[in-house]
Parts: C-alpha cells; sequence; structure tokens
C-alpha cells in the first residue's frame, strides 16, 4: 500500500524519502516556491513553501514527507505568512515592476499576484545596487536580488565554472561574480550557460530580447504561477 | 588583476603551505593571510582562490561572511569595543567617543594615516570585567577614563602591543562559587584511563547512566547523540568542541578553557573513546584567539603524555587528535551545522536538517558537535560513575551548571550550582538587589520578571546555555531588548528571508520607538513580525530573535507605550531631517522649508 | 412613498510625485463614469478645480511623496478622508521618481540645475514658493496611515472600477486574477 499524507485534509501518496513539496505538487496540489528548483537539492532559503506539518513549521521543499502527517497549506495563517514573506522581498531589493524586462514573466510577481499582494506594507530599505553591463550579452542588475543563489547553484553544478557566489551577511548579503574587478564581462560567462536562464526575477537578464514578447502575453499574463506549476509538475 | 607585491606572495605561500593547500582551510588561511597586511586586498584573495583552485567568487563570499575579516582597510590598530547590553551599562559609549575624540576619528571610519579605527562588535564574552575592548584581537576589559586616555596616548605613539602594559591584557577568571566541576583536581589522563578500563561499551553505557544533557541550552541527551554517532556508517568520525561561545552574557567557556582546558581536552578525548572518533576540533571563537598559545601548549603537554595521537593510553586502535580552528566573529556559527560549514572553509549558514550531524556532519562523516561544558562534566562521569552524577542536579537536570553572571550586581563572574537552583538564591549570592529582571540564557533567553524568581535553573524549567544578566530598577527593558534585536540583525547570516529582512525590520521598528516616531500600529507590526519570525525561520537564530522582545512586551510593556507619540501613525524617519539637505543646498531656512514632525503640531 | 436616495458620496483625488497616468487611467472606466456620478460626488480633484479638499468619504492618492508639498496635501487628505487609497506604483512604493533613491539628491539637483548641456550658470533654485525635494522620495504609507492600495503602472480602468464598485457596496476590495498588475 502507497504511503501518505494529509494535506489541507486531502490524502497525498508519497513515495519513501520524497518532500511534501514534490509529493504534494505531483498530486495536483500547490505550494508556492521561489528557490527550489527540479534539478538541484532543496535550498530552503525562500521560506514560501512554508507549511505547518504536525503542528509544527517547516520547509515543505526541505522536509520528508512521512506517513500520517496532517499538513496546512492553503490556510489562513500559511498564505499570511506567505504574503508577508513576499512583502519582505519586495521591499528589501528596488522591485520597479513598470521598467523591468521580466514583468510577466517574473516569479516574484507572479507569487504576489497569486497571493493579492496589494502593498508592500513594510517601509522600503531602497538599497544602492549599481547594475553591471559589462557583459556582450547579459546585463546584472542586481536591484532584484532574492538570494535564491539558483544562478550559484546552475553556474557550479550544470555550467561548471562558478561564476556566481554570495558575499556579505544578514541584510548586507549580496551577489559577486568570479572576477577580481567585480565585472561579469570579466568572467567566462556566457549567454547559453544554464545560469544565464534560470532567474526566477530580473537579475540576469539576456541582452537584446527583452521585449521580443510584449507585456501584457507573458508567461504570467496569460497562466498563473500556480497553473503553471502544476502543469509543469504532473 | 592587481599585483602582489613579492614579499607578500612570499607570505601567503607560507600560509598556504602550512595548510597544505586545503580548502577545507580557507577560513584558517584568511585568518592568517590577514595578518599580513591587516585586511585582505582584491589580489590577496584572488591568490589565495588560485593556490587553493577555488573559485575567487566563493573565497570571496567566505572572507565577506566573517565580521573579523576585512576587504577594506582597517586601522594598523584596530580598536572593537564590546557591545553588549552589560557593556552598554557600564558606558562603552562614552568611552568610545572619548577614544575617537581623543584620536580625531570619527566612529566606524578609518583614520586618514590608516592608523586606527574604532567601532563595536557583538559582545566579547568579557561581561563580568567589562566595559571591554579588542583591539587587534587582543581582550582589553575593566575600561575606564584613565585607561581609554592611556590607550589612546599608546595609539598616538604607535607603541607595538606588546609593549602596552601586561596588566590590560589581564582577563580573570572571577570563579565565585565552586561545585563538583570547577572543585575537580584531577591529573591529565584520569578520567580517560577510567573510561578505558570500561571499554568502549561500558563507558558508553556509563554515559547513559549519568543522563548528561547538553549544556549549550538545548539539553538534548550527550549519550544519545554519542550513540547514534557510534552507529551512523562512515568514517573516520569526527569530534567537535563547540567553543563559539557568542551568546551574549556567556563566558563559562572562556573561563573553562583559561583554567580548565585539560578536563575539555579529555572530554573530547572520552567522546573519541565512545564513538570510535580519530579526528577532533576544537573551534574557538575569534574572540577568545588570545586563548590560541596556551591551548595549544596543552594539547602539546597531552600528546607527549600519550593523551593524543596513536594507540592512545596503550589501546591498538584509540587513534585521536586534536586541531583548533578558529572562528572570525560569527554568532550563527554557534549552530553546529553553521559551525561545520565553517570547519570546512565555507560560510557558516547552518544546513538544512536532517540530516543531523551524528550522520551527515564534517565533510559528510558521523560529527558529534559537543559544548565546552558537556565534555568538560564527561570527566565527572568518568571518574565518578554515572549513577552517582545522574543522583545530583534534579530529575530531568543531573549535575551542576556554570552560570556567566553580569549586570547590576556585586560580585558578576562564574557561579556553578546544581541544576535545580532558583533564580532568588543565585540573585542573593552574587549581591544583586532591587532586580527588575534578569535575562537568563543570553539574547535568545527568556527575561524573567520579579514574580518569576522563585523559578529554578533546569531544562524543565528555566533552561540555559548559562548567561545571567541582571537588571536593577534604573534600567530600562526596552532598551535591553532593542540592544538584542540590534545583535540579531547583526547576527542574521541572510540565508532565509523572514530572518535576514525580519531582523532588520524588527530593529526598524524598535528604532523608530526609539527615536520618538512610535505609534500604536507599530506593537501590532512588532507582533507580527514576531510570529513569522518564529515560525518561518531557517534555524534558531532566526527563530529566538524576538524573544527579547515578546517577553518584554509582555512583562515590560509600559516600556514601550511610554515611547510611542501616536496612538494611530507616525512615520519611522524625521520629515523635517528629509528635508535638510535641500535646505543645505539652496540656502533657504523659510517657514516652508521646514516640515513639522508630527501631524497634530500642523493642525 | 419613495425613500430618500442615499447620500451620496464624497470623493478627492490628488496626484502628488505622479504623472497623472493613474488619473487618466481612471477616466478609462468609461461609461462606467455615468453610474459613478450617480453614486459619488467630487471633492478636491483635478477633475474638478477644487484646491483645498474638505470632509470626504474616500481620498484617492497618485504618485509617491517627493517634496515638502506633498506631504501637506497627504496629511490634509488623511486628516479629511474617511477612507485612503494609495492609487498606483508610484503612491504603492514610489514608482519610477524613487528610482532616484539612490543618488544623493546634491548629485541630483546639480545634475539638473548647474552641469546639464545647455545650462550656463545655472544654480539650484531657491525661491520659497516652491516645495523644497525630500532626501528620499517615499511611498505614501511612510508618511500617513493608508486603508488600501491599487497597484499598476497605472492600474487598469477595470481594476479601478473594480475596487470602487467593491467599496462603494460595501464589500472589502479585492483584485485578483487579471486585475492585479503591477507594470
Amino acid at each position: 500500500m502507497t504511503k501518505q499524507f494529509l494535506l489541507d485534509g486531502q490524502p497525498v501518496p508519497f513515495d519513501d524519502g520524497q518532500t511534501i513539496l514534490e509529493a504534494a505538487r505531483k498530486a495536483g496540489h500547490y505550494i508556492p516556491s521561489l528557490c527550489w528548483h527540479k534539478d538541484f537539492p532543496p535550498h530552503g532559503s525562500c521560506k514560501l513553501c512554508v507549511v505547518k506539518a504536525a503542528g509544527r513549521h517547516v520547509s515543505a521543499c526541505a522536509t520528508p514527507a512521512k506517513e500520517g502527517w496532517e499538513v496546512e497549506s492553503n490556510t489562513p495563517e500559511i498564505n499570511g505568512e506567505r504574503r508577508g514573506l513576499l512583502q519582505m522581498l519586495f521591499v528589501e531589493g528596488n522591485h520597479f515592476c513598470p521598467s523591468c524586462e521580466k514583468s510577466g514573466n517574473c516569479e516574484l510577481q507572479a507569487l504576489a499576484y497569486e497571493y493579492e499582494v496589494l502593498t508592500p506594507r513594510f517601509r522600503h530599505f531602497f538599497p544602492d545596487r549599481p547594475v553591471d553591463a559589462s557583459h556582450p550579452d547579459v546585463l546584472l542588475d542586481f536591484n532584484r536580488c532574492i538570494f535564491c543563489e539558483l544562478c550559484v547553484r546552475a553556474s557550479r553544478e550544470i555550467d561548471g565554472k562558478s561564476v556566481f557566489a554570495l558575499t556579505g551577511r544578514g541584510i548586507g548579503k549580496h551577489l559577486v561574480v568570479n572576477a577580481e574587478s567585480g565585472q561579469l564581462g570579466d568572467t567566462d560567462f556566457s549567454a547559453t550557460d544554464a545560469a544565464a536562464h534560470i532567474c526566477p526575477v530580473g537579475v540576469i537578464l539576456p541582452k537584446g530580447t527583452g521585449f521580443a514578447v510584449p507585456i501584457g502575453e507573458r508567461s504570467f499574463d496569460v497562466a498563473t504561477i500556480r497553473s503553471k506549476t502544476l502543469k509543469e509538475s504532473s | 588583476m592587481s599585483v602582489l607585491p613579492s614579499s607578500v606572495v612570499a607570505s601567503l605561500d607560507d600560509i598556504l603551505l602550512r595548510h597544505r593547500h586545503q580548502a577545507t582551510e580557507l577560513l584558517q588561511i584568511l585568518i592568517q593571510a590577514q595578518q599580513i597586511e591587516g585586511w585582505l586586498p582584491a589580489a590577496t584573495l584572488t591568490h589565495i582562490a588560485a593556490a587553493l583552485g577555488l573559485p575567487r567568487a566563493r573565497v570571496e563570499g567566505v572572507a565577506g561572511f566573517y565580521s573579523f575579516l576585512y576587504t577594506q582597510p582597517v586601522g594598523r590598530y584596530r580598536v572593537l569595543f564590546s557591545d553588549n547590553i552589560t557593556d552598554r551599562m557600564l558606558g562603552n559609549a562614552e568611552l568610545l567617543d572619548a577614544l575617537c575624540r581623543k584620536l580625531w576619528i570619527e566612529p566606524g571610519h578609518l583614520s586618514e594615516d590608516g592608523l586606527v579605527s574604532v567601532t563595536t562588535t557583538s559582545c566579547t564574552g568579557l561581561c563580568d570585567q567589562g566595559p571591554a575592548m579588542l583591539v587587534n584581537g587582543r581582550a582589553i576589559g575593566q575600561l575606564s577614563h584613565r585607561r581609554i586616555n592611556e590607550i589612546a596616548e599608546l595609539i598616538r605613539q604607535q607603541r607595538p602591543l606588546e609593549l602596552w602594559p601586561a596588566e590590560y591584557f589581564q582577563i580573570d577568571d572571577n570563579i565565585r562559587r565552586r561545585d563538583a566541576l570547577l572543585g575537580l583536581d584531577m591529573p591529565p589522563g584520569a578520567a580517560l584511563q577510567a573510561a578505558v578500563a570500561r571499554g568502549r561499551d561500558g563507558w558508553l553505557a556509563e554515559m547513559q547512566a549519568s543522563n548528561l544533557r547538553g549544556r549549550g541550552g538545548a539539553g538534548f541527551a550527550t549519550a544519545v547523540k554519542w550513540a547514534s554517532a557510534k552507529n551512523a556508517p562512515g568514517a573516520p568520525k569526527v569530534i567537535v568542541c563547540n567553543a563559539d561561545e557568542g551568546e551574549p552574557g556567556t563566558f563559562k567557556d572562556r573561563v573553562l578553557l583559561n583554567s580548565f582546558a585539560d578536563l575539555v581536552f579529555e572530554g573530547m578525548s572520552l567522546a573519541a573513546w565512545a564513538v570510535g572518533a580519530s579526528q577532533g576540533f576544537l573551534y574557538l571563537r575569534g574572540e577568545y584567539r588570545y586563548l590560541l598559545p596556551q591551548l595549544e601548549a596543552v594539547l602539546a603537554r597531552r600528546r607527549a603524555a600519550g593523551l593524543l595521537g596513536t594507540g592512545i593510553l596503550g589501546q591498538a586502535g584509540f587513534d585521536f587528535d586534536i586541531a583548533i580552528h578558529l572562528g572570525a566573529g560569527a554568532y550563527v556559527c554557534g549552530e553546529e551545522s553553521a559551525l561545520i560549514e565553517s570547519l570546512e572553509g565555507k560560510r557558516g549558514t547552518p544546513r538544512i536538517r536532517p540530516p543531523f550531524p551524528v550522520t551527515k556532519g564534517y565533510l559528510g562523516r558521523p560529527t558529534v558537535v559537543n559544548n565546552v561544558e558537556t565534555l568538560a562534566k564527561t570527566c565527572l562521569i568518568a571518574l565518578g560513575g554515572g549513577e552517582a552524577f545522574a543522583a545530583t542536579g534534579t530529575a530531568q537536570s543531573a549535575g551542576t551548571k556554570l552560570l556567566s553572571i553580569s549586570g547590576d550586581c556585586a560580585m558578576p563572574g562564574i557561579y556553578e550550582y546544581p541544576f535545580g537552583v532558583p533564580i532568588s538564591r543565585v540573585l542573593e549570592d552574587c549581591g544583586a538587589s532591587d532586580t527588575q529582571a534578569v535575562q537568563v540564557g543570553g539574547a535568545s533567553g527568556i527575561c524573567l520578571a520579579g514574580y518569576e524568581f522563585h523559578r529554578r535553573i533546569a531544562y524543565e524549567d528555566v533552561p540555559t546555555a548559562g548567561a545571567f544578566m541582571i537588571f536593577d530598577g534604573t534600567r530600562d527593558l526596552f532598551d535591553v531588548a532593542r540592544a538584542f534585536v540590534h545583535f540579531f540583525a547583526h547576527e542574521s547570516c541572510g540565508f532565509c528571508t523572514p530572518c535576514r529582512v525580519g531582523t532588520s525590520l524588527l530593529k526598524g521598528f524598535m528604532d523608530k520607538l526609539a527615536d520618538g516616531h512610535g505609534a500604536q500600529a507599530d506593537l501590532a507590526d512588532i507582533d507580527w513580525l514576531d510570529r513569522l519570525l518564529k515560525n518561518a525561520s531557517h534555524c534558531g537564530l532566526g527563530s529566538a530573535a524576538p524573544n527579547p522582545v515578546i517577553d518584554t512586551l509582555q512583562k515590560f510593556r509600559p516600556a514601550y507605550e511610554r515611547r510611542l507619540v501616536s496612538l494611530d501613525f507616525e512615520p519611522a524617519f524625521d520629515l523635517d531631517a528629509a528635508l535638510a539637505e535641500a535646505r543645505q543646498l539652496t540656502g533657504r531656512d523659510d517657514s516652508g522649508a521646514h516640515l513639522k514632525t508630527h501631524e497634530e503640531d500642523e493642525k | 412613498m419613495n425613500s430618500p436616495s442615499p447620500r451620496k458620496l464624497r470623493v478627492a483625488t490628488a496626484s502628488l510625485a505622479g504623472c497623472f497616468g493613474c488619473h487618466m487611467s481612471f477616466l478609462d472606466i468609461d461609461e462606467h463614469l455615468f453610474e459613478l456620478v450617480e453614486l459619488i460626488e467630487f471633492d478636491r480633484s483635478p477633475l474638478t478645480d477644487i484646491k483645498d479638499v474638505g470632509p470626504c468619504d474616500i481620498g484617492l492618492i497618485e504618485g509617491g511623496v517627493c517634496n515638502a508639498e506633498n506631504v501637506h496635501v497627504l496629511r490634509e487628505f488623511r486628516r479629511n478622508c474617511k477612507t485612503l487609497i494609495a492609487l498606483g506604483a508610484c503612491a504603492v512604493n514610489g514608482g519610477l521618481p524613487a528610482q532616484r533613491n539612490h543618488i544623493p539628491l546634491a548629485e541630483c539637483l546639480r545634475e539638473v540645475y548647474q552641469f546639464r548641456d545647455g545650462v550656463a550658470n545655472g544654480q539650484i533654485p531657491n525661491d520659497p514658493e516652491l516645495p523644497l525635494p525630500l532626501d528620499k522620495v517615499r511611498p505614501i504609507h511612510e508618511v500617513v496611515r493608508v486603508d488600501y492600495f491599487i497597484p499598476g503602472c497605472p492600474p487598469s480602468g477595470p481594476a479601478i472600477w473594480k475596487f470602487l464598485t467593491d467599496l462603494l457596496a460595501g464589500r472589502t476590495p479585492r483584485l485578483s486574477g487579471g486585475l492585479l498588475h503591477y507594470d
């Protein structure tokens, strides 16, 4: 007999070692995420996938499912916390959607739509994060970084280059590139790297293609992140 | 790429060679490389990365993580004032200002001649003899205006640190009450001898019988940890002594390492004997670097005595040695998985658990991480047996506990009590009067009000890693909570969203209240942030960060309410001050060039 | 006998550091304007040219807070409006004007008034009639309490209409699906 746990009262089957997030999505239940990616081990930093398992808050992406667990996800409490986390991500960076090439394709924005985030709620940090346009084919706009480390992981594990890393600590944490000059143009980064196409927000932008698809016709203009994610997980 | 002088290259290569070009030694290499020029220039990082075969960005990532590593120039004299609440209560801010004035510098800024920089750092573990500072990593306590004047003069004269008066660097143990552990006079090797005589399994059985629980605060059963590591597949197994004593207000490990280092190292060997481990690390917080030479000497003595090395005490297969790794100013490395990351030469980011270190720790091998005091206590068990140990303390908290007592009392210092001692008894013994509150367990611990002083130090009542900070009736508990919130915001590793942003937001709200912009709505937002931090954080740092606020809001709420200037809403910033730059640029000072700070004033 | 028709709700609008794009979008509710004027009457608004805001049920603020005058207007709205709404990206998060926030104010003003090509002997204006700029542009919720937010640059006519009809009908306004956009 397959094992199962209850997600918001609905039975979800799982295999040993499968995480709550994977099992839920496979069974057609949406749990949001920003830093999780099917090609990498769980990261657990964004905390968007927070759920309450057996009464305790855990990251669904990093927690193996357990037989008989009662897991709460789509509840006012948990969704309220997710909204709060999204608001935190918006105020700590400079997310000015109207001028961002990624608008409509951005997972942070799409999640904010999904959770009906109407206000940033907190004071904005307005950090100073200069852009890096030194590379011929790719622009880096650090203003939008959410520290999911997908580019760090993709460059290291798929591209074998380690172009990106995080430095600093706490609210001062920031993305750096693998060059003494600090310029992407001085690294061996290429627009064909996996890391060039993995950013869920608008930090790593291939040049010359920004508005090939007009605003209003982009991924999350035509489908919600919920439906898109579930389609990809089935 | 900038070019390094050949002398620097030679020094770097020497350091790299001493560390066998091991990437796991990266943090140690960076700490030593910084000695060359006082900071880590970009070219130095490039050189180290190339020599270790690491991506440069990763080396930059590590260098940028630790507070005591500098990728920008700092003074040849680098003065860091300890900024725990107990230092603040003893007037550290005034002393810092006085020193800066005498040296004609701004706090936090390097003097133009590159001679000196002065700023603050998290608690340096000298709360019993504060206010304290670190000068180029050397600890100086009992600061006074007289001492500050002398220090300013010594810096101006550019006197080398070795020629400063020796009494500056005199750190006292201040042991006020001894019980089983601090009263123990054990010849090195005696406990190990006893444990070896029992055999590995027999020794582990004694540990099980002792009910010893971790003294780091969480109280996990030590024998269970050891048994898990023993039974986990993978080798060589590792014993780590967590001497990253960063919890504000805690300094018991400083004393144990200073005067009872043999007990600590013997405890590590006892753990190795039980677990079958062959590699040991003592992770020493950067603030205690001054203890390094004497600790190395103790290790050398123990090696010479056959208590470390191969075939220890003649037991074939009992091979174990200990290396000391330095931290570099990162409280989060006290979390065991972050500590292991740091040991591996990485940024101190806590790992996802499970797997726990006992199965997959240092380099993926079974690893036991124990607190300094926990390890020292195992000597008592080896000597006196598990049952005798279990018979002391309380039912769920066997043995004694070292308390680091500081704040408003006549006799701050180290007190060893059997578990179960009431707070009121401790207060009486240390000469505290008119006590308003006690912060037990440090910033992440619990704030107890007067009506709770009957409660007892024990895992089942008031658990603690040992910090015991006392606040008398003259203190403002809001200031206390705010100091701790600043601490957590500074020490957050930044890995997870709730802690990275939440601790900064919380700091913003506490500063808003402190600056006279508080509104009733802020208290609701603080409440909400407290809950999110507690629920959603990746590790204990984030989930403990709101503790001081939660406790003081509950028990000392008027300290917050009296700071509110509005029952509705107030901006977090001073609107009139936000016009100051424009006033300066335009030379205007008419009434239209000002804004009333509070809306009420405008009506 | 006919019951007396309910009192019309009084609505004020203003644009602070904005481009009036949100007001234009407001007009994009097209024929709904006829329904709307049955339910509301305008107080201070660029649509009425009334200069001072009086007691109102609803205030709509477009634009962020970039100078002292914006602060005065915003405070006046907050004092007079039972419900205050941030309308559009700039009011919600500072928007385009807030893109100057990482540049020191002195640099901004000197660039515009002193160093720009074609400017000779320029100086930063100091006429007391002119409002002084704040060091940073702020979303309105950082200066006063705000009850509701309608994001978008600008929010679409249908989004504004949905929001207002919710509000007028006594429902807590919600924007979701295609009506919620930040761009």
